[in-house]
């Protein structure tokens, strides 16, 4: 056994510590928070001249081939400095996709400005109606000689208001089970018929509802078989293993830390020396030791080639979770100054520790909620009957 | 990375489940209830070579690595087994790292003519509370203050009776005990002994929780009510899933930890820490649920999983709570704190 993740990923990571360094200025941190948005167009275009957004692809693809040890080490040092990914994270999910079972056309229209970090893909999976069980979908579109007419609403479409595409799931058969009716689209979102309206989160990240009325598109647009959705879905769904939080509890621990090595009680005794700080800060250390070893076992799975269906689910749920208790718990290690906003002057560091809070909720929702994944790996990988 | 074991290390899990599969079954268990210890299985762990292994070739053992130790403790966590690999593994090592004044005790540890355990917490006063394996080993290494001791546990012990039904005992101090080191050299080789201790129990512990899942999960496959299986009830599906997540996280931390001792790296007392603490939260919870899912039957002495339960609580505690642990983790992250807060 060797628990290092090696040297190529060691040397990638401190090329990206360094590059990050750099970019990730307090003011890009606060605008971020501002603005509420997960994406910058002078930071993805940096990571795009770096040959970064497509890391993992293979090499003919436009990508880096990077084995996911260091996409792992890459992914680790981006979420510990809470970077804006997002809208460069569902762009490079769709363009996966559309590699894998678009048209040469779709392929010639996406792919280059994706991997260049010139245009923005947004998902358009869950509705008002719908979230976990995906395949509930009511957004219908109808064919009309060589068109499609599409009619419905999407929940959290993030990005929709500055983004170029939403990938969109629709219900093109209503007479069949549920699966067996849908079919994925990329919709332009300057399209006629498209209308994004905001939606804020207790994170501060703005989100959207995006809304369609008679929105007409090209045959063209289609990815995949109709009534193919739930296999572009599932598709879609694979290359997500290794997903997990453990580098954001790092940097609530590491502040955490270092509130705690400054601060003093009543007293005037530092913080740091209160049997019960240093309990709930050992545990957190080890909360956060067992998320990352969940998630480095996925990715070291992939690069083994084994597919982690339980695991991957298990390195989410665990991580999220974590984030969750670790950060409740420190919040109120810290007591009532943890009550100070993020960017609020007065607060210590910086606030980063309410904003931790904040953003711990979203995790154990997107993305498969715990309970989604607690059914997987209770499926899979205890083998316990539906 | 690397998470595969080697051949060799295969080939310990198949030695050591092989083994304990045969000579070690609940039955088993049960018959050494009352003493907690069973001399049969105990002699044949002893041609297997369990304490040799745990000592280096200089030191008149084979040197196994010390992830091969860990990967014995689980496979004896998983059948709960009553002997003392662990503390007598633990103390010998800590014997050769006396050097002269512990040659002959180790000498006679190896060759099985003397079972010498290992006293985890320190005594209080002059007594050293709940020693494992303290009722049925010869010897005991002890710290009494900052004396490291060789105690003969002849006249000395009191045993006791306990929830796990451990072979613990209350060793007295008396003037008959051997002193192996004094001053912050004592101490200091105690506690290494401890991380070797925690880390080794800690995979020991995970043992427990993975069978602990098995046992749980296999009977909610099988228990129906209105007419369907109950492990399709998400109020069991659903916390079982939460166990097989941490179990595979305390399984990971155990290897990291031993990984690290035998790499000498910076972290592995603090990851020792994390995997005992860790090991036992993930033991608790799932020995808690698969007992509980049960039902009435779970209550019964007559199923398994109270053995489980039961030992989950006794072979982590009785070196300390969970709490006491994390703060021993802080310790190794921080330093110990001006005042004696964290100890």
């Amino acid at each position: 056994m060797d628990f290092d993740l090696g040297e190529k990923s060691d040397a990638f990571r401190e090329e990206v510590r360094a590059f990050l360094d750099e970019v990730m200025t307090l003011e890009l941190e606060e605008k971020l928070y501002r603005t509420g948005v997960s994406h910058d167009d002078g930071f993805t275009k940096a990571l795009a001249d770096r040959g970064w957004l497509a890391l993992g692809w293979p090499v003919e693809w436009g990508g880096q081939g990077r084995d996911p040890l260091e996409v792992m080490a890459y992914s680790e040092e981006l979420q510990r400095v809470d970077a804006p990914t997002y809208g460069i994270g569902t762009t490079v999910m769709v363009a996966r996709l559309i590699h894998k079972l678009g048209t040469e056309q779709q392929k010639e229209e996406i792919l280059r400005p994706a991997l260049a970090g010139e245009i923005i893909i947004c998902l358009g999976f869950s509705e008002p109606e719908s979230g976990s069980d995906v395949a509930a979908a009511q957004t219908k579109a109808v064919r009309d000689g060589d068109e499609w007419v599409i009619n419905g609403q999407k929940m959290f479409t993030t990005n929709a208001h500055i983004g170029d595409y939403v990938f969109l799931l629709a219900r093109t058969n209503p007479d069949v089970p549920k699966h067996k009716g849908l079919t994925t689209f990329l919709v332009p979102l300057q399209h006629p018929g498209v209308e994004t309206q905001a939606v804020f989160t207790l994170s501060g990240e703005r989100t959207n509802i995006t809304y369609y009325t008679d929105v007409r598109i090209p045959d063209a647009w289609r990815i995949g078989d109709v009534d193919g959705g739930w296999r572009v879905m599932t598709v879609s769904l694979q290359d997500e293993h290794s997903s997990g939080f453990a580098a954001r509890i790092a940097s609530l621990l590491d502040h955490t830390e270092s509130w705690a090595a400054d601060a003093r009680d009543d007293d005037g005794r530092p913080r740091m020396e209160d049997p019960a700080v240093r309990t709930r800060l050992g545990r957190a250390a080890t909360e956060l030791e067992v998320s990352r070893l969940l998630q480095r076992r996925s990715a070291w799975m992939a690069d083994e080639g084994i597919v982690p269906e339980a695991e991957g689910p298990m390195a989410k749920l665990y991580s999220s979770e974590a984030l969750e208790r670790v950060a409740q718990d420190l919040t109120e290690m810290v007591g009532p100054d943890a009550l100070r906003s993020y960017f609020d002057p007065t607060a210590p560091e910086g606030g980063r520790i309410e904003h931790s809070l904040r953003f711990s909720l979203g995790t154990t929702i997107y993305a498969g909620t715990s309970e989604v994944q607690r059914n997987i790996i209770a499926q899979r990988g205890l083998g316990l009957p539906r | 990375m690397d998470l595969r074991f080697t051949a060799e290390q295969e080939q310990l899990v198949d030695a050591f489940g092989g083994l304990y599969a045969k000579h070690c079954s609940t039955e088993h268990v049960r018959a050494a209830e009352a003493s907690g210890h069973d001399p049969e299985l105990w002699d044949r762990l002893a041609e297997l070579g369990v304490l040799p292994m745990a000592v280096a070739e200089v030191d008149g053992g084979w040197g196994a690595s010390f992830l091969d130790l860990a990967v014995a403790a689980e496979q004896q966590g998983r059948v709960v087994a009553p002997v003392p690999v662990i503390e007598t593994q633990v103390a010998a090592r800590l014997l050769a790292r006396m050097g002269d004044a512990a040659a002959e005790a180790l000498a006679a540890a190896l060759t099985g003519d003397r079972m010498i355990t290992f006293a985890p917490r320190a005594a209080r006063g002059s007594v050293a509370p709940l020693v494992p394996a303290g009722s049925v080993a010869d010897e005991a290494v002890i710290l009494a203050g900052d004396r490291l001791l060789l105690v003969p546990l002849d006249g000395t012990r009191t045993p006791v009776e306990n929830l796990a039904s451990m072979a613990l005992a209350d060793i007295a101090i008396t003037a008959s005990a051997t002193i192996l080191a004094e001053g912050p050299d004592a101490v200091a080789a105690h506690d290494e002994a401890l991380d070797e201790w925690m880390a080794l129990t800690g995979a020991a512990l995970v043992g427990i929780a993975g069978r602990a899942l098995e046992i749980g999960v296999e009977y909610v496959k099988e228990r129906k009510a209105w007419g369907v299986p109950i492990g399709t009830f998400q109020a069991i599906s659903h916390r079982l899933a939460d166990s097989a997540a941490a179990i595979d996280g305390a399984r990971l931390l155990a290897y990291e930890a031993a990984w690290a001792h035998d790499e000498r790296g910076p972290r592995a007392a603090e990851l020792a820490a994390m995997s005992f603490a860790f090991a036992y939260e993930t033991a608790r919870d799932i020995t808690y649920r698969s007992l509980h899912f049960h039902g009435g039957y779970g209550f019964m002495m007559e199923y398994d999983i109270q053995l489980y339960y039961r030992r989950a609580r006794g072979w982590a505690n009785v070196f300390a709570d969970p709490d006491r642990i994390y703060q021993r983790v802080a310790d190794r992250r921080y330093g110990s704190p001006a005042t004696d807060g964290g100890r």
